[in-house]
């Protein structure tokens, strides 16, 4: 048999399995009824968790990319200063961060496909649960127990099917997540270890910021007595100067904060 | 007649296309028989872009049953071996 048809009929066994009948057709309406308004309920809970899921991906990508800005300002700086070798460690953790940026982008476009999915699925269900709620009353209203049968088999087994495939999408979608939530949480720990902002815990065996900012504000100070010099009328700075200036421009509160972070960690 | 794609959902499809179905279905299936994922994959995509093509979507709100069901786009190998092994197609 071809693999559609195998698929289908193993399908609809397990479907059909999952109602369970009532003595009175007309019973098993209304538990059947209550068993798609659950469903319902736990295909929308699936759309959060992933909405979830991939708002924490999103915060985790803006961390890092704001990182990976942060190693290319270092990178940029440390150049200026002539230092090639910390640029060159500045530049390395850069590309370390931005692999996991990419990572994540993937992650991101996939959680958000499953969103979708299973936003549509939960629109199928709804449209279908309201169909069936109105047959189920004419089926109730007109039918005697054995004239409703057939009705009710109709009628069932186009929502069984609807359940069967939303119950298995919501499924996926919540493994997916899973595998995605674990090394969501690894990142977590690498962001908050700060691992990705100390070049020790690389093994690079120097600190890239420690050493910028000692520098930086060795030219912090050359930056100021220039600009004192050039507020007092004084003979200008030399040729190779302006860059070293302008980079050390916003120096100062940056190498606070860095000094801050270094107490702290 | 009524073809469902899991995830995704039911399509029209003529009679007069189930031919080509068939043919797109058994390159598929011969593909999960010589246990070639990457082949499978695009093999699937085939199939279930032919459904798309001659098919009309149903709408939401119709309750009929599906003659044929077929594995979701994002299906792996294993996991449609897994659904024709009868084991864990429907959760709970």
């Amino acid at each position: 048999m071809s693999m559609m048809k195998r698929i289908s009929t193993i399908f609809r066994a397990k479907a059909n399995k999952a109602l369970d009948r009532a003595e009175d057709p007309r019973e098993t309406l209304d538990y059947s009824y209550q068993r798609q308004v659950e469903m319902l309920a736990k295909v929308r809970r699936g759309v959060a968790d992933v909405a979830t899921s991939r708002k924490r991906v999103e915060l985790q990508m803006n961390q890092l990319q704001s990182q990976s800005t942060k190693l290319t300002e270092q990178a940029q700086k440390a150049l200026g200063m002539g230092r090639e070798d910390l640029a060159r460690e500045a530049l390395t953790r850069k590309s370390a961060v931005q692999s996991q940026v990419n990572d994540l982008t993937v992650q991101h476009a996939q959680l958000q496909g499953e969103e979708e999915k299973l936003t549509l699925a939960s629109q199928r269900l709804q449209a279908k649960v309201e169909a069936f709620r109105t047959r189920k009353e004419t089926i109730k209203a007109t039918y005697t127990a054995a004239e409703a049968q057939t009705r009710i088999n109709e009628a069932f087994s186009g929502i069984s099917e609807e359940m069967g495939d939303v119950g298995m999408a919501i499924q996926r979608a919540e493994d997916k997540t899973q595998q995605m939530q674990a090394r969501a949480g690894a990142i977590d720990e690498l962001i908050s270890s700060g691992a990705l902002d100390d070049a020790s815990a690389l093994g690079a065996g120097d600190d890239i910021t420690r050493e910028l900012e000692s520098m930086s504000s060795q030219s912090d100070v050359e930056a100021e007595l220039a600009a004192l010099k050039g507020a007092t009328g004084a003979p200008a700075i030399d040729s190779a100067a302006p860059p070293a200036v302008e980079a050390a421009g916003s120096a100062p509160a940056e190498s606070a904060t860095q000094a801050q972070k270094e107490e702290q960690s | 007649m009524i073809v469902r794609i899991l995830g995704e959902g039911q399509f029209e499809v003529a009679d007069a296309e189930l031919d080509r179905l068939n043919e797109l279905d058994a390159a598929v299936e011969a593909e999960i028989d010589a246990g070639n994922a990457e082949a499978f994959q695009a093999r699937l995509t085939e199939l279930l872009d032919g459904v798309r093509d001659v098919g009309a979507p149903l709408a939401d709100d119709s309750l009929e049953d599906s003659d044929l069901i077929l594995p979701p786009a994002d299906a792996t190998l294993e996991e449609v071996r897994e659904m024709l092994a009868d084991d864990g197609l429907i959760p709970g």
